[in-house]
């Protein structure tokens, strides 16, 4: 298993495609933290000013980690694409250039070559959140300094302590990880259908898209399944900076709100990781490689 | 002889459609197996089901004595293959692509071992290129290094020559030769190109629609004592009125394409050559056709025709 895992990594890393990912997140990343460097005091005054009126704010509110919170907020959104740019191709791909049948003339049982495919795509889906978390949190905590952080809710604002605040991002990039996966194993089991990468790939942002729209209608007949969606799920991340507070309406410091709600996500896009993964690897061993 | 492959009524359906048919067959240790066929005839699908990569609707099949889907590992190892295109990972160069599927196939080889690999098909001087700079020829010949690479005792190729030059059909020929008497390589290769089949293979098989045909050496195959000469002269109708008038019209065959077809053993052509000059007719074209290329048409026009008519 690991001479395969190996030598997936190695194709993923020499294909250029995969810098591709790389450098949009780092130009997206610069392009947010360059804007909010220039002209981020009128960013921060027309975001808070619906209450502005309410209180006096001491601090600086500009700072890396609500600069890596604006970024989060924007790329978990896109960065499905870049992973289905990769985990997508993962079979379709070697069926398309033809290595598939290669492949499998080689004395390796068919699991051990889906599965090592699976998890050098799981890998590479995480190395890409990692290169986020680099540019995002540790590069802007650089450029801009930290303070407490300021979140803008809809009705009401979040101030989590400075000293407060790391082990929150450690626990939403872990969530992350988790919802990206799953985007990787719905693009990785789709390109078990096709024998080009650009079905598979249109077809992973297709259900990302439709899904995601569907759990976000607030339509009574779209709410029955709405639970089960894993887009619904994928945003969970942000319960990481909702903390509970005491009878004097004090945050407790180190608490999260509702755990329940990220541990309830967390089993529910477990299962579609399963399901995805699953299934690409029973149906790959019993498939008949035509191309 | 012991036989290293064994196929039992071998079948394979795709919906309805049957691509193999209770197809049976051995090769031998040490043949190059000819697997002959016309475009569709179910050649490819047997070579994959032999390789795993279809699994059988009916059938069996026994590799080195073992049954292959239970010991499809073991057997594998021993199997070098090129099954049609031999694409491989085209942003890797020679060098990259034959250690990766070297590290599959179960070897770790040395840098030098890579290096002979290349030397033998013609690449080491092109071992850091990538594959996509690479011809069609150059690419064949990559893929047959990786299948070789890990020293297979059995080799299958299915079309090794498609879509290559004069020359690279002739250096694919002359490498299988090679892996069958330096090596002692037992290949079976795949071919609609009967005049390549027929220079290389010590056994024949010949399927049609999914069906065997005949089997066999090509000595058992065709007569060559009968072969069919082509003829063509400066005044063909005149050339066939006195052939019809001589000895020689009972070796007279229909005309095809405006050739005259005359059926004789190979020592009468002189002779013939001598009584046309004789006849003072000009001989433009005296040729011998390739007597398996005549009996596979035979035969599987025999069958062409009997599915019209039934139809």
């Amino acid at each position: 298993m690991w001479v395969h895992l190996r030598i997936e990594l190695y194709k993923i890393f020499r294909k250029p495609r995969t810098y591709l990912a790389f450098a949009a997140i780092t130009a997206l990343i610069a392009v947010i933290q360059i804007g909010l460097f220039v002209d981020g005091k009128e960013y921060t005054e027309f975001v808070m000013a619906d209450f502005a009126n309410s209180f006096a704010v001491d601090g600086k509110i500009l700072n890396g980690y609500f600069i890596c919170y604006v970024i989060l907020q924007l790329l978990l959104i896109h960065v499905p694409l870049l992973i289905a740019l990769i985990a997508a191709d993962m079979i379709s791909g070697e069926a398309n250039m033809g290595t598939l049948r290669l492949l499998l003339t080689k004395p390796q049982s068919r699991t051990a070559i889906v599965t090592a495919k699976f998890l050098a795509s799981v890998i590479y889906t995480l190395m890409l959140l990692i290169w986020i978390a680099i540019l995002g949190l540790f590069v802007s905590m650089l450029v801009f300094g930290t303070d407490d952080l300021f979140i803008m809710k809809s009705s009401y604002v979040v101030i989590v302590k400075e000293s407060d605040v790391f082990w929150r991002y450690a626990g939403a990039f872990c969530f992350a990880a988790l919802a990206m996966v799953t985007v990787a194993s719905l693009g990785f089991f789709l390109s078990f259908f096709a024998e080009n990468s650009i079905g598979p790939i249109v077809a992973t942002m297709s259900v990302i898209i439709v899904c995601t729209i569907l759990s976000t209608m607030n339509i009574p007949i779209f709410n029955i399944i709405k639970p089960y969606l894993f887009t619904t799920h994928m945003i969970t991340w942000k319960e990481f900076f909702d903390f509970k507070v005491n009878d004097a309406n004090e945050a407790i410091v180190g608490s999260i709100q509702y755990p329940e709600k990220i541990i309830h996500s967390s089993i529910v896009l477990l299962v579609h990781i399963i399901g995805f993964a699953g299934g690409a690897i029973l149906l790959f061993r019993k498939k008949d490689i035509l191309s | 002889m012991s036989s290293i492959v064994q196929v039992n009524h071998l079948t394979k359906q795709f919906n309805q459609f049957t691509a193999v048919n209770n197809l049976s067959f051995s090769v031998e240790k040490g043949d190059v197996y000819g697997f002959l066929g016309q475009n569709g005839a179910g050649k490819s699908t047997t070579i994959r089901m032999m390789l795993t990569l279809i699994t059988p609707t009916d059938g069996q099949i026994e590799i080195f004595g073992y049954d292959l889907y239970k010991h499809r590992r073991e057997i594998l190892q021993q199997i070098g293959a090129v099954i049609e295109k031999p694409d491989v990972y085209k942003y890797l160069s020679a060098y990259e692509n034959l250690l990766l599927f070297a590290r599959l196939s179960g070897v770790k080889p040395t840098r030098q071992i890579i290096m002979d690999q290349l030397e033998m098909v013609g690449l080491a001087d092109r071992a850091k290129d990538t594959v996509k700079t690479f011809s069609q020829g150059m690419k064949q010949r990559l893929g047959i290094a990786i299948a070789l690479v890990h020293n297979p005792s059995l080799i299958m190729l299915d079309e090794p020559t498609n879509g290559l030059d004069p020359q690279g059909i002739a250096d694919i020929r002359n490498l299988i030769l090679q892996l069958s008497r330096d090596h002692k390589k037992t290949v079976i290769v795949s071919s609609h190109l009967l005049n390549e089949i027929e220079q290389i293979a010590t056994r024949i098989l010949i399927i049609d629609k999914g069906h065997k045909l005949v089997e066999g050496t090509a000595e058992e195959l065709f007569d060559s004592s009968q072969t069919i000469v082509q003829l063509n002269t400066t005044n063909n109708q005149m050339a066939v009125e006195k052939l019809a008038n001589s000895n020689w019209k009972n070796n007279l065959k229909p005309m095809r394409d405006g050739h005259i077809l005359i059926q004789l053993d190979q020592e009468s052509i002189p002779v013939l050559n001598q009584f046309l000059v004789d006849q003072q007719i000009g001989v433009l074209l005296l040729q011998p056709r390739h007597s398996l290329e005549d009996y596979f048409l035979q035969i599987t026009a025999g069958k062409q025709h009997v599915g019209t008519f039934t139809n």
